[in-house]
């Protein structure tokens, strides 16, 4: 069966301990197709690639691959039979170069010696042919994010793959890069290689993908032709419901004359001179380039980080923040752009997560008192609808979403006066987004500062009243108010282009 | 229905495991050797456990922590040293604990704040910590033990050496140290932080946690059960030597790993390490009582190690929960 296809997978089931993942799934690539694989965080994207890419067997179900059925049962065999599996978090050896990254395991060599010269000549070949502009000699450790991923698919290509799986490659890209990645991606499909594309993100999705196929809960819901489709009907396959708004509602009552945060000239590393303010009952939303120093510019303001120069009033009073503590104790609270390796204690449990900024408010003395911490476990796991199954498992087994309503939980516990979100919504799915930006909105209303930086621009503006965007450290400019917030405007801005 | 909840969850933790395993193992060297349980003999395994129980502690916070600490055995050797060496110079021996305390902290400071302000890794720090104050006390000494028979007063040897209805000094304050950390490490906000940390630094500094305090704290404290446990011996031995605990860092980790502590940081307890040890000196004496050569004391102590290790990983690879050697080399989701 299957002979038009290069790959298929039939009937995929697994079932883990306790869950079931994926539950009856199909997948159907054709030769040189760009196939979009959507769905929310657990919906079972992720087994599903690691069921190809070889890391465990299926329960039950049958993988076909250029019509013969296969079962590989370790990377090594998936790549062996064609499967190139570029993973999300990129497994590089750092200190090698690029070249050596590349040809792993089966370097040139002239008898028991490595035959450099021929290393580097193929290695610069592979990599010329995705318009890289490094040499493979140069250390991977060196590379930018996105030239280390051109070196994962060099080493895949270069293996001769025939079906490439690319998880979520944007996911820490800047908007650049992401072009450059596109093009790769259609010249791989130009030379008949087909791409398996992960991705939250629709306009990527409608820019070089074929066809998508959505999942949702375990589940296989459908699989649909780009061209005859908008993104609304990927979202509400994804969800199973209508959406209607995206976005909440733009503030109705800002206060112009109550001032919340105000900042003056506030400069230090990869910064400088930063002025602004935030009124009462507004969302102030920060827009850039990735690594234009908005996070360095929150993390000072909390005095996480020194800053060199610069006065901080929080509600009319000035401040001085010798450490974070200072200002969480003020009300202010930041909240990290990387959840996984600076937000969470992934092995911890969910209660002791919520309980970690405020511990005080959980003891008498110094000691911890059980029924406390259950206590401001339970009323944020109510009041922000974390879906979960009891306080002490873990927090690493909920998802994107529901860990990122739990940080917010653990720093509403400290009834905060300002709240800035640096990448509310990075890694969660369309549900859980819409659930975070109203709350936000909802915090706003009542009176809390809300600051977000967002590198997603459909965000940043649909979310904020008002818009300050970085380049390089300086603000470069605000939309929103008197200049209109587009796409165009904030671009313009963020990439440094006068006026 | 309650109760038999608390039997399960208690069954469940790795504690219960350990506890398990070390009655089995007393359970069956009586059944070979009936002379094991005597009161000599359980006197014996008391004393053993109690100077190497200390710095197991201090092994298990560290380890909590997220770092190491290898510097224990030396700073005991330094402080019993000191102790000593300083009561033969006509030192008031009290006073000369007292300035054994004083260079105890001061090798926690150094450890802490290389550790901490420095950003040195804690494995480095410690390992030259070790030599360098094993080095102390081998440049007072000169090389040879100090005999101190008949400079110590009794009221001192009797914490060493003493017995309250019939049961070793040495044995309780080890587990009044123990009882009191262990409630500390469960209970208190402060050691909380130590778990935050050690699991994730990062978070921990942005839930406002002073993460270097908390580092110098542990380690300063670590220190001082090390020269308490120096102190001790100095009284249990009537000598000085230099050569005081030498390779007590390996013994201190295998207890705290035994009993369930986690390499990576964030997991373990005083109650598991206590196990730990105490199987690990029960085995140590069994050996003894069973005729068997002293020099198999290490290679058993590594098997034990290993074998506890792959039981916790296997029994946690079917409960389907992380083992302990998925937390240390990382998870897959």
């Amino acid at each position: 069966m299957g002979e038009a296809y290069l790959f298929e997978a039939v009937g995929i089931t697994k079932q883990f301990p306790g869950t079931k993942a994926l539950d009856n799934v199909k997948l159907q690539v054709k030769k040189g197709e760009v196939h979009a694989l959507c769905g929310e965080n657990g919906a079972g994207k992720s087994t599903l690639m690691n069921i190809i890419g070889g890391l465990f067997p299926p329960t039950a179900g049958k993988l076909f691959f250029e019509g013969a059925e296969i079962s590989p049962k370790n990377p090594r065999e998936s790549q062996h039979i064609g499967i190139g599996f570029v993973h999300q978090e990129l497994s590089l050896c750092p200190h090698l170069t690029a070249a050596e990254n590349i040809y792993i395991g089966r370097l040139p060599h002239k008898g028991d010696r490595i035959d450099f010269k021929k290393l580097w000549e193929d290695a610069d070949e592979v990599l010329s042919k995705f318009g890289a502009n490094f040499s493979s000699r140069t250390q991977v450790a060196d590379l930018t994010v996105s030239e280390q991923q051109l070196v994962e698919i060099a080493k895949s290509v270069s293996l001769n793959c025939k079906l490439l799986i690319l998880d979520e490659p944007t996911s820490s890209l800047t908007d650049k890069e992401t072009k450059k990645l596109f093009e790769v991606v259609k010249n791989l499909k130009k030379e008949g290689i087909s791409i398996l594309f992960i991705s939250h993100r629709m306009p990527e999705i409608f820019a070089i993908c074929d066809k998508v196929t959505v999942f949702k809960d375990g589940n296989y819901v459908c699989t649909m032709d780009t061209k005859d489709i908008v993104s609304d009907d990927i979202i509400r396959a994804m969800v199973g419901r209508e959406l209607g708004n995206l976005y909440p509602p733009k503030s109705s009552k800002i206060e112009e004359d109550k001032e919340i945060l105000r900042v003056e000239n506030l400069s230090g590393n990869r910064f400088q001179n930063i002025t602004f303010s935030l009124k009462k009952g507004e969302i102030l939303g920060f827009a850039g380039l990735v690594g234009a120093g908005r996070s360095e510019i929150m993390r000072a303001l909390c005095g996480i980080d020194p800053k060199t120069s610069g006065r901080v009033w929080l509600n009319g009073e000035e401040q001085r923040f010798k450490n974070y503590r200072d200002a969480v104790n003020k009300g202010i609270c930041y909240l990290t752009e990387d959840r996984k390796t600076q937000g969470l204690f992934l092995e911890m449990s969910i209660k002791s997560n919520m309980t970690s900024a405020n511990l005080k408010a959980v003891s008498k003395g110094i000691w911890l008192q059980e029924k406390l911490e259950k206590q401001l476990a339970d009323t944020y796991v109510e009041q922000l609808a974390i879906k979960i199954a009891g306080i002490e498992y873990p927090i690493s087994s909920l998802s994107g979403g529901n860990q990122q309503k739990c940080l917010l939980g653990k720093w509403l516990s400290i009834h905060p006066r300002l709240i800035i979100m640096d990448e509310p919504t990075r890694g969660i799915d369309v549900g859980a987004k819409s659930e975070i930006h109203n709350l936000l909105r909802k915090l706003a209303e009542e009176g809390v500062g809300v600051i977000i930086v967002s590198s997603e621009l459909p965000e940043v503006m649909g979310v904020s009243d008002r818009i300050l965007v970085i380049h390089e450290g300086k603000l470069a400019g605000e939309v929103g108010k008197e200049e209109v917030a587009t796409e165009e405007n904030i671009m313009r801005l963020a990439s440094g282009e006068s006026k | 229905m309650k109760k038999d909840n608390l039997i399960k969850r208690f069954f469940a933790q790795r504690e219960a495991n350990v506890l398990i395993i070390t009655i089995l193992a007393i359970l069956v060297v009586q059944l070979i050797q009936p002379k094991f349980l005597n009161y000599n003999n359980i006197k014996s395994i008391m004393i053993s456990v109690s100077t190497d129980g200390l710095m197991a502690i201090g092994l298990c916070v560290a380890l909590i922590l997220g770092g190491i600490e290898l510097s224990v055995g030396g700073v005991a050797a330094m402080s019993c040293v000191i102790s000593g060496y300083l009561c033969l110079q006509g030192w008031n021996i009290w006073a000369a604990c007292g300035a054994a305390i004083l260079a105890g902290i001061f090798v926690g400071l150094f450890n802490g704040l290389m550790i901490s302000k420095v950003g040195l890794p804690p494995f480095i720090v410690t390992l030259g910590m070790q030599q360098l104050s094993r080095g102390v006390a081998y440049i007072l000494t000169e090389g040879s033990p100090l005999s101190l028979s008949g400079y110590l007063p009794d009221e001192f040897r009797f914490m060493a050496t003493g017995t309250v209805a019939g049961i070793p000094m040495l044995f309780l304050i080890f587990v009044v140290v123990a009882i009191i950390a262990h409630i500390l490490l469960k209970h208190s906000n402060v050691c909380r932080s130590i778990f935050y940390v050690g699991s994730n630094e990062g978070a921990a500094k942005l839930s406002a946690i002073n993460v270097d305090k908390v580092k110098i704290s542990v380690y300063v404290t670590i220190a001082l059960l090390s020269t308490v446990a120096g102190i001790l011996s100095l009284g249990r031995f009537n000598v000085a030597t230099p050569e005081l605990s030498v390779g007590a860092e390996t013994t201190a980790i295998s207890a705290a790993v035994i009993g369930g502590t986690s390499f990576t940081g964030g997991v373990g307890s005083i109650f598991g390490t206590f196990l730990g040890i105490v199987l690990l000196k029960v085995v140590n004496s069994a050996m003894v009582m069973l005729n068997i050569s002293v020099y198999w004391q290490d290679f058993v102590q590594g098997a034990i190690l290993v074998l506890a290790v792959t039981m916790d990983y296997l029994a946690n690879k079917k409960a389907g929960q992380p083992s302990m050697l998925q937390r240390l080399f990382g998870k897959k989701n």
